[in-house]
């Protein structure tokens, strides 16, 4: 996936000269085809992320589309004021390609998991905040991004991602993906967790719970139409993301279903609020953390049961 | 320090205590505001619109126009009274300052106020910016040059370095960095809070050609930008020596000045007098 985002920057920047690419230290050799084909267009920065992201504004505010690369959480933590004030505030189509979404970087430790990243972007005026499932999804927004005017911030997964994606369903910013229609059960899920969810999905459909999945690659501007849409005859909304529950996806859905009428009841899987204790690998976090499909098959199944006097079953 | 700013500054002039009275009639009508920091650049401000920048005030957005970003946010009424004066909007919106419907902020807000390039407020915001705009105009082939005004407080912030590393390495000579360097800031003198001395050295570290001029000497500072650039392969750097609060003998070089969330009938009086009459 992360892979897919650079290269596209390469092709966009093949048809639009408006296109830049900026990085900050990144490793050696990155983009190189398009360092040689666009030496004007390509800036390899410092290890200055404030720096990084306002100069990424001032080539914005002068008409360039500047495409930024570097490690999650030094965009969302370290620059935040700088996405806040320069990119946020003045409304400008800066990218930013955040390496590492989630616990990719898990045997790096906490310093470099990008945990509350989409809570914190998802909180700024004007910012739009993606997170496709695969490098196809990735080329699909990628080839949309070059038009949209708002801020990006676009989570980029480990890479080698199962390709659980269907062009066939389409791709627009800022509209959820119905990847099966609902049940019982509406998983609402972003980023990689749509491959989680649908391994859930496929074991609940053995136990005759019958669950959609609506994956929301745009957690900002929520698709709330179609939420509320596909939400509305189910009895349990489940949302499922890589990052602390506070603020993340779930919130947003929370947010979105407490302004209708019938809010369904909401179980939200996620991190809790701390930061994570072991190494291991995004995989082995997954499993401690409750993210892998049999553990979010089986914590909807407790959840049903537990709930059985309360919720319909109707599957 | 140079042999120029060893001597005794002018006296303000016709002009400059014009500018000034402008200063209050906004200070007047807002009822407060950062005084002490809007008097220190009023003569780099003045020297850049009337003498050194290329701009329309009636297409502020004209693609050649240079650049001019007030880092330092809270020095807004330097801007503000220079950007009326020279047509960019009304006179009378002065007395708007700060009130509910104003364009005019405490701090200057890009798409708010005609010739305010960027929103600044929060500090070592500017300096990055006008790297990527000088970039810009490289890369598109153009002519314009980028003033970025900041605080000698300001120049605390880690951005302001990196910014500056930035600027060194990729040689932006259409870059020009200004500091007002009224040697206080909030708290106290910059000596004492964060003294950034030897300044200069810095700066010149950083690959910046870099110089000090007495910040209120419109001769010297008018001099001093018509030879621009310092050095045709680095981005350059003025320190502009100044007075908090010059103009006000009672406010200048008082960290009490800095800014005042109530301007009373009594101060305004005070600075009129001390300006030569309304």
């Amino acid at each position: 996936m992360r892979q897919t985002a650079i290269q596209m920057v390469h092709e966009l920047a093949k048809r639009d000269s408006r296109v830049v690419f900026l990085g900050s230290d990144l490793g050696p050799g990155i983009l190189e085809a398009m360092r040689l084909e666009f030496p004007e267009r390509y800036f390899m920065e410092g290890v200055s992320e404030a720096n990084f992201v306002g100069m990424s504004a001032g080539l914005a505010m002068e008409g360039f589309i500047p495409y930024l690369n570097t490690i999650a959480p030094f965009f969302t933590r370290r620059a935040f004021e700088q996405i806040a004030v320069d990119l946020c505030l003045h409304h400008l189509p800066v990218r930013m390609l955040s390496s590492g979404g989630g616990l990719v970087y898990a045997p790096l430790g906490p310093t470099h998991l990008a945990i509350e990243d989409m809570a914190a972007m998802r909180a700024l005026p004007n910012m739009t905040v993606v997170a496709v499932c695969d490098a196809p999804e990735m080329r699909r927004l990628m080839e949309q991004s070059l038009t949209w005017p708002d801020p990006m911030y676009i989570r980029l997964a480990k890479g080698g991602d199962p390709v659980v994606s269907d062009p066939a369903r389409g791709f627009t910013i800022g509209k959820g993906i119905l990847v099966r229609e609902p049940g019982t059960v509406l998983f609402v899920s972003t980023g990689v967790m749509l491959g989680q969810v649908i391994q859930a999905a496929d074991l609940l459909a053995e136990s005759n719970t019958r669950c959609g999945i609506l994956h929301m690659h745009t957690i900002k501007p929520l698709d709330t139409d179609l939420l509320s849409e596909v939400a509305a005859e189910v009895s349990l909304v489940v949302t499922v993301e890589e990052g602390i529950r506070a603020g993340g996806l779930g919130s947003a859905v929370l947010e979105a279903l407490s302004e209708g009428t019938n809010m369904p009841r909401v179980l939200r899987i996620g991190l809790p609020d701390e930061f994570p204790h072991e190494y291991g690998s995004q995989d082995t976090m997954f499993d401690t953390y409750g993210l892998k499909g049999p553990q979010i098959a089986k914590s909807v199944s407790s959840e049903l049961a537990s709930n059985s006097r309360s919720i319909k079953l109707t599957a | 320090m140079n042999v120029a700013v060893a001597k005794a500054t002018p006296p303000l002039d016709a002009r400059s205590l014009h500018l000034r009275r402008l200063v209050v009639k906004a200070l007047e009508g807002g009822g407060r505001g950062h005084i002490g920091s809007s008097l220190s650049p009023l003569e780099i401000v003045r020297v850049l619109f009337d003498d050194i920048m290329r701009y329309r005030p009636k297409e502020p957005n004209w693609p050649d126009r240079d650049r001019f970003i007030l880092s330092k946010g809270h020095g807004c009424l330097a801007l503000y009274v220079m950007l009326a004066d020279k047509g960019f909007f009304p006179e009378a919106e002065l007395a708007t300052f700060c009130k509910r419907d104003s364009i005019l902020g405490g701090h200057p807000e890009h798409g708010k106020v005609p010739g305010v390039e960027a929103s600044t407020g929060a500090l070592g915001h500017g300096l990055p910016i006008a790297v990527g705009m000088a970039l810009a105009a490289r890369m598109q082939h153009k002519d314009h040059r980028v003033f970025c005004v900041m605080g000698d407080g300001e120049t605390n912030e880690g951005s302001v370095w990196e910014a500056a590393l930035c600027a060194g390495k990729h040689k932006l000579s259409n870059l020009v960095a200004i500091v007002d360097y009224n040697k206080v800031q909030s708290y106290g003198p910059t000596k004492v809070v964060l003294d950034m001395e030897p300044f200069l050295d810095k700066w010149r570290a950083f690959n910046f050609a870099a110089i000090d001029v007495d910040g209120h000497d419109v001769g010297e500072l008018r001099r001093l930008f018509k030879n621009l650039p310092l050095d045709p392969a680095k981005p350059a750097a003025i320190i502009c020596h100044t007075v908090k609060g010059k103009g006000l003998p009672f406010a200048e070089g008082k960290a009490e000045w800095h800014h005042k969330s109530k301007v009373t009938e009594r101060d305004v009086m005070a600075m009129y007098d001390a300006l030569g009459g309304r």
